[in-house]
């Protein structure tokens, strides 16, 4: 089997699905219709922009200009972090503390893939290279905003419980144990998760774009038992060291709890 | 045995504070005048400057978990960690000889927290701190939901506390309390801790 190449025409046909979601929400003034289509239209430029970038990227086979794409992708992602947390740390920290778990945990699982297990030459090929750290970011990034997320909000729901333990002597890490624990568990489930279903519920994307794209099926799985568990450690790595790294901050040298470094949160 | 100078942080000004071995000190004022914030400062529980010092020894010479065992702050509403009681008494024996003598059942620590009234969770509470043994204690109204008889109690094992030589800041509410309890009475209003009752 080869390749069946998409014409626009196709891919428009396809966004018809959307066109005609849009027009139920209207119709049941659901008031969704404003954002999907703005979330469409991003999709849109992005992918297409990204499109265009990789063309000139894989043509010029760059390692510092790989690198900083790989840096821009991480710098987004940060971003994307922090506009899903409902409490954030105040200033830089709440940036920096997820994004640069991202960038090390990322950056270490891709580097590992490549220059152990997938071996392109050269070993940062960004074809091979910027895909790779998508995925792996795209879902290191769910779960280390899910995870400061409910680190900051549990730590806010449980300060009684907290402060109770820090006042009979407890230090901060038995104090604090209960929400880092939870916060783990929050940021790891849909690695979990998606772990077990995969292959029974749903065959995932990167192996149905490559059967789309012809190759055998065993070697598709292959690909994606790998990418499985480059995605998985990654993950785990992020959120461990976004969490403790969150939890470090909400505390201080003396045991305190230090809610005084969270920002306002909106309705507060 | 403890000395405070100088201590203070927003919302509470300078205040400078001894207190002896088995020396009980009251401490009232209206809400929001400063007396939670106060014991907190003691207990290091928020940032703060000044100098505090437990029998010669610094506050800062000392590791935080270790100073807040030996002066132990009890907020007016504890915080629980569990949803039993168990979970918070490390040492069930001790925890059991503890609740016969603040009048709990002994079968308490079998208890889900969530069954306890008021004044039974307060007493839990205390007994978590009784049980440290700390040298001064910081106690936010401990009392405030008892019953005459078990409040009684309450103040009967304090009182035995302070003869054995342990030192207690005591915000209460009641002015008779403070009278049998107390030998030294401080008032505070708006962050300003000043001698005498109100």
């Amino acid at each position: 089997m080869t390749l069946i190449s998409l014409s626009f025409a196709d891919v428009a046909l396809s966004a018809v699905l959307l066109v005609v979601n849009a027009a139920l929400s209207l119709i049941l003034r659901l008031g969704l219709a404003r954002r999907m289509a703005i979330a469409a239209a991003r999709m849109v430029v992005q992918l297409l922009l990204m499109g265009l970038v990789l063309k000139v990227l894989f043509a010029l086979s760059s390692p510092i200009f790989t690198s900083l794409t790989a840096l821009v992708m991480v710098l987004f992602a940060g971003r994307e972090v922090i506009a899903r947390q409902k409490r954030r740390l105040a200033g830089p920290w709440a940036y920096g503390i997820g994004t640069t778990a991202m960038l090390f945990a990322g950056t270490m699982v891709t580097v590992f893939a490549l220059t152990t297990q997938i071996r392109p030459e050269p070993w940062f090929e960004p074809r091979v290279a910027l895909p790779l750290m998508g995925m792996i970011l795209g879902n290191t990034m769910t779960g280390v905003s899910l995870g400061i997320d409910r680190l900051l909000t549990g730590a806010v729901d449980a300060r009684a419980a907290i402060e109770a333990r820090l006042a009979l002597g407890h230090d901060r890490t038995e104090a604090m144990g209960g929400v880092v624990r939870e916060a783990l568990r929050t940021g790891l489930v849909p690695t979990i998760n998606s772990m077990s279903a995969i292959g029974l519920v749903f065959i995932p994307g990167m192996m149905t774009g490559q059967i789309l794209a012809g190759v055998a099926p065993m070697e598709a799985v292959k690909y994606q038992l790998l990418i499985m568990f480059l995605i998985a450690g990654g993950t785990a790595f992020g959120v461990l060291g976004a969490v403790l790294a969150g939890s470090r901050r909400l505390s201080d040298s003396r045991h305190r709890l230090r809610l005084d470094r969270l920002s306002k949160a909106a309705g507060d | 045995m403890l000395r405070i100078r100088q201590l203070s942080r927003p919302g509470l000004a300078p205040f400078d504070l001894d207190l002896a071995d088995g020396e009980c000190v009251a401490l009232s004022g209206p809400s929001g005048a400063g007396k939670t914030i106060l014991l907190r400062a003691v207990a290091d529980l928020d940032p703060n400057q000044g100098s505090v010092s437990l029998d010669g020894v610094g506050r800062e010479d000392m590791a935080a978990p270790q100073w807040r065992a030996r002066v132990c702050y009890l907020a007016a509403e504890a915080g629980w960690w569990a949803d039993t009681v168990a979970p918070h008494f490390p040492d069930g024996r001790a925890a059991a000889a503890q609740f016969a003598e603040l009048g709990l059942p002994p079968d308490a620590l079998g208890w889900s927290l969530a069954r306890a009234s008021t004044g039974e969770r307060q007493r839990l509470a205390l007994a978590r701190v009784l049980l440290l043994a700390p040298r001064v204690m910081l106690l936010d109204e401990p009392t405030s939901g008892l019953d005459p008889e078990a409040a009684a109690r309450v103040e009967a094992i304090l009182s035995a506390r302070l003869e054995q030589g342990a030192a207690l800041l005591l915000v209460t509410h009641a002015t008779e309390q403070a009278g049998r309890m107390a030998q030294r009475r401080l008032t505070i209003e708006g962050g300003r801790l000043t001698e005498g009752p109100p």
